[in-house]
């Protein structure tokens, strides 16, 4: 009984010790919310590279907190507030179910700064920001067509969001604008990361006859998948050309960083400014991985269209272009409307799967 | 060195008040091993775990808010798992309370009434009640064990949800991202206090806790549960039916945890979404045996384990600590927590080779 | 066609399968342990690290099974030896799990891993139509069917297994019959925890040759249902595990196919299924008693 009196008293005494409280802070700080962990080698993960990046850049200005695995719902309200409580100048949130809950923080503190990423409400502290990711999926689709022998890709989705369904109709288009006979098979995987599920879905598409496979899931398994079957793959959110060095054409990879150094230096000079902010391959938000494992012709004319879309000649949703059931959604000459694309809910036609509504 | 238990007596009430003290001790000791062995600070990371949370009131808010519902399921779980049910599935009726219970603000947006919220928290209670009854049916019509069906049912509501919050129930002006339209006023489950975000469902949390305590200990109801919950046939003599009780600790479990999914995406989410618990259903399993299966230490169990939560967010945020850190460190927290209460029934000794000596008693 | 979709069922089913024999075992000497998400992912992250690091998976699939197993003793001596709670403690195992494989795998995330090669039998792979699914598989396949085979026969034909079986239908009758109930169970406790660390092994080497976080994705919750769906009987494992398994692969390819169900429904299939399955085949109520070990779940403290 007594030694445990005296463990006690131990134990307090040496949590008054270390107590210190909060030290006098003269770098800003910049923070990160992240819905997975920072290693989860996908969408987070992607993010925490940019947050590295930006650290590189000017990290004699600033400092870049960050807390991880936050569950979408209250526990990301609470993880925002204390943020806010914390002292940050700039608070990133980077999911898109992070959305209400930065709108409410950010209406608490109208003296921090707050970006969410790809979603649409905004306010005078507010900013959201999103990436171009449909113009690197016209890419891949077109380098598709190339190479595809049977002229049949297998899409492996996570959730039907806009977001998803936008990718999928930017590589059918791409795709069409090669061989317009070009088809898409679709499954969905219900899940952003399941290394599992991926390889299966990957397995079935591939079982079902398709020879080139690109996905909008986290992991490697399809790359991997694809790479045991002999057939061409792309990657995602990171350059997966270690998990398939024969297999992959490219890879969309998000390149955050140079976002995040944009914006930050706009907070440190109070430049900054509530905006909602779509940027593209231009910007530098998102960036093809090395095309490999393709013939000169294909490489060129990726290489051409990415030039074609960065100098903004041309837009991937450009008409003439049908829906699914052959009605017209874009006259030609027609571009797409930001907000039409943002809240995408149908696909275009050659697209072999069917919306779920 | 081997060790051995010896029967006590009589439960020690010394122990039911020293083995959780004892375990905090351990905790400490084992969690300042752990963060040194990372190269942190022991005494600042063990700060932020167990202090920080508690120095503000915005963040005691935060505390009542991420324990409510843990508590709210945990206590109906432990009249399931005191009568031999085992109901694993709460995260499941979790979900079904809440859709059920949003069916009226999804539906009816412009229906601005007093009467919305009192209807809402009823459907809520329903939905997850009747969700809880399938295993139930199963179990007492078709012999199904309750631990499979239970468990299946979450993936199932899961998806349901998903299915509808991408699907019909979707916001027509949300540019087609999967949730509902923001709840009107009158369907928010308001804040206690207007000191921060704990909303009603806190204190429905207390009175759930309180009330099933008193049917245990004062009520006949309670003496069923045990008696059903020790021996089927005991129960049989003494006239109890073990197949109602199936059903009343099956719904009254399920009800709990329907109310709670209501109550959270009332008063904390304000809409429907994909993801509406983080586990909670599935936690609360460990809360209702942290607190024993008794309901009154089910509040305290579940405030600490929402600490931890809270705790491990202050660490990572004040000293780095990663959260799968904080995961260990909560892991560690509940083995010591587990083996301390041993100490209740029994005492420890510990035998070397040869001499006998007697350790802690 | 037909037979790639078989191959993908028994990658699919394989993990469950081994996972869910493992814990057949320890239920069977009457302990309850729902950690097997954790000791699933321990082997996991053992059988990755330790591929990266010798270059061979055999290694691997050997520090996966030691990792589970190791991992499954802190659970033993919690539960056997401190009689804490057996449902508790194996919740807070897999919590415990999760958060240490994720820190130690954090520097093998995003590195290519080695798969474990087929081991093709000569003249019987050659067999038309079954032979390559059958006898042209990775060693955990042939492990996975090895167990059931020997698990069928340890409980139900040897001594060992009758006594073990006895501990978990009543332990103070095996006690008083002068077998050592705590010895029995921490064996028991052991094999379940090699088994998933094998599952584990066999995700992180075959299923998905990777390492990421949370890989096993509630796979071990699965195989816990197994255990209950199969009534406790080994060969059943296998028959649940591979209905699940096809089940869940069927749906991937309804989709591919393009049938027009939304997504979620087809995703629900495997769990309805294995709800009216089990309906079907537990009607019979003494069936299932006679299988159900009694004490399971329940602490045991020999008086001395």
């Amino acid at each position: 009984m007594k030694k445990l009196i005296i463990a006690l008293a131990a134990s307090a005494a040496l949590l008054g010790g270390f107590s210190t409280g909060a030290q006098a802070q003269e770098k800003k700080k910049v923070c990160f919310i992240y819905v997975g962990s920072k290693t989860d080698g996908g969408w987070t993960q992607a993010h925490d590279r940019g947050r590295i990046e930006l650290e590189k850049a000017l990290g004699d200005k600033i400092e870049t907190p960050f807390l991880e695995s936050v569950p979408e719902g209250p526990d990301a309200e609470r993880a925002i507030e204390r943020m806010a409580r914390s002292g940050c100048a700039i608070v990133y949130t980077t999911s898109f179910g992070f959305m209400d809950a930065t709108v409410k923080v950010a209406a608490k503190f109208p003296d921090v700064k707050f970006e969410h990423a790809t979603g649409f409400k905004a306010g005078p502290n507010l900013a959201t920001y999103n990436s171009r990711f449909y113009e690197g999926r016209y890419i891949q689709g077109q380098i598709a067509a190339k190479m595809s022998k049977k002229g049949v890709a297998g899409y492996i989705a996570s959730f039907p969001i806009p977001e998803v369904v936008m990718g999928i109709n930017a590589f059918e288009l791409g795709a069409k604008s090669v061989n317009p006979d070009f088809k898409l098979k679709v499954v969905w995987a219900n899940t952003w990361f399941d290394p599992g599920k991926e390889a299966d879905a990957a397995k079935a598409l591939v079982d079902q006859g398709v020879d080139i496979l690109t996905q909008h899931t986290d992991t490697t398994a399809p790359m991997q998948v694809a790479a045991e079957r002999g057939i061409f793959a792309f990657g995602q959110a990171s350059d997966m050309i270690a998990a398939g060095p024969k297999t992959q054409l490219t890879a969309i990879v998000d390149t955050w960083g140079a976002y995040y150094i944009k914006r930050t230096k706009a907070l440190l000079d109070g430049s900054w400014k509530s905006e909602q902010i779509w940027d593209g391959l231009k910007d530098g938000i998102l960036t093809m991985a090395p095309y490999t494992n393709m013939p000169d012709d294909v490489k060129a004319m990726a290489e051409e269209t990415e030039a074609k879309i960065k100098s903004g000649e041309l837009h991937p949703f450009t008409g003439p272009i049908n829906k699914q059931d052959g009605s017209e959604w874009l006259k030609a000459g027609e571009k797409a409307e930001d907000g039409v694309l943002l809240g995408m809910n149908f696909y275009i036609q050659g697209v072999d799967d069917k919306l779920p509504k | 060195m081997r060790i051995e238990l010896q029967k006590r007596a009589r439960v020690s009430t010394l122990f039911s008040v020293l083995s959780p003290l004892l375990a905090l001790v351990l905790t400490l000791i084992g969690g300042a091993i752990l963060f040194w062995a990372l190269g942190k600070n022991p005494g600042s990371a063990l700060y932020s775990f167990f202090i920080e949370p508690l120095l503000e009131v915005w963040s005691l808010h935060e505390l009542a808010v991420k324990a409510a519902p843990l508590i709210l399921i945990a206590v109906g779980l432990s009249i399931c798992y005191r009568s031999n049910n085992w109901n694993i599935g709460a995260e499941g009726q979790f979900t079904i309370g809440a859709i059920t219970g949003s069916i009226l603000p999804v539906l009816y947006p412009e229906w601005h009434s007093p009467m919305i919220l009192p209807l809402m928290l009823l459907m809520g209670i329903a939905g997850g009640a009747l969700y809880a009854g399938i295993p139930a049916l199963l179990k007492t019509r078709f012999n199904t064990n309750e631990i499979l069906t239970s468990l299946m049912l979450v993936y199932i509501a899961q998806l349901f949800l998903d299915w509808l919050v991408r699907g019909p129930w979707r916001d027509p002006q949300g540019y087609n991202f999967p949730q509902t339209k923001s709840f009107q006023i009158e369907a928010v489950l308001p804040e206690m206090l207007a000191s921060g975000r704990a909303h009603w469902g806190f204190a429905f949390a207390i009175i759930a806790a309180v009330a099933l305590w008193f049917m245990m200990r004062f009520m006949l109801k309670g003496f069923e549960v045990q008696v059903l919950g020790q021996s089927e046939r005991a129960g049989r003599f003494a006239g109890f039916s073990a197949r109602r009780m199936v059903w009343f600790s099956m719904l009254v479990s399920g009800g709990l945890a329907g109310l709670a999914g209501i109550s959270e995406v009332s008063g904390s989410i304000g809409h429907v979404q994909p993801s509406i618990s983080p586990g909670y259903g599935f936690t609360a399993i460990i809360v209702a045996f942290l607190g024993r299966l008794n309901p009154l230490g089910i509040i305290a169990s579940g405030l600490v384990l929402a600490l931890t939560y809270l705790g491990g967010e202050a660490a990572q945020l004040s000293i780095g600590i990663s959260d799968k850190v904080s995961r260990v460190f909560q892991g560690l927290l509940l083995f010591f927590v587990l083996s301390c209460d041993t100490l209740i029934h029994y005492r420890i000794r510990l035998i070397f080779a040869g001499s006998q000596a007697e350790a802690k008693g | 066609m037909f037979e790639a979709i078989l191959l993908t069922v028994i990658t699919a089913a394989t993990p469950l399968v081994i996972a869910a024999l493992g814990e057949l075992v320890t239920e069977r000497a009457g302990v309850l342990n729902l950690g097997v998400e954790g000791m699933m992912i321990m082997g996991a992250v053992c059988a990755f690290a330790a591929t990266q690091m010798t270059g061979s998976p055999y290694i691997g699939i050997v520090a996966g099974i030691v990792g589970g197993g190791l991992f499954s003793l802190l659970f033993g001596f919690l539960t056997l030896t401190l009689v804490a709670n057996q449902v508790a403690t194996g919740l807070a195992l897999t919590i415990l799990g999760l958060g240490i494989s994720g820190q130690l795998g954090e520097s093998f995330v995003g590195q290519p891993g080695i798969k474990l090669q087929p081991i093709v039998i000569p003249l019987l792979s050659d067999i038309p139509f079954f032979g390559r699914v059958l006898f042209a598989q990775d060693l955990t396949f042939y492990l996975s069917i090895a167990l059931v085979i020997g698990i069928n026969w340890f409980l139900f034909k040897s001594r060992r297994g009758l006594k073990l079986r006895a501990i978990g239908d009543n332990h103070g009758s095996a006690h008083a019959l002068g077998i050592n109930v705590i010895r029995t169970r921490y064996l028991a406790v052991l094999f379940g925890g090699a088994c998933a660390g094998l599952a584990g092994a066999q995700l992180s080497l075959v299923y998905t040759p990777q390492w990421v976080e949370n890989m096993s994705a509630g796979r071990g919750w699965i195989a816990l249902a197994l255990v209950v769906f199969a009534s406790w009987r080994p060969w059943r494992v296998l028959a649940g595990g591979y209905l699940f398994g096809a089940v869940t692969i069927g749906q991937l390819h309804a989709q591919a196919f393009g049938i027009g169900i939304p997504s979620q429904v087809l995703s629900a299939l495997p769990y309805v299924a294995t709800i009216v399955v089990l309906i079907i085949i537990s009607h019979n109520r003494r069936t299932t008693l006679i299988n159900t070990p009694a004490s399971l779940g329940k602490a045991f403290v020999p008086d001395r």
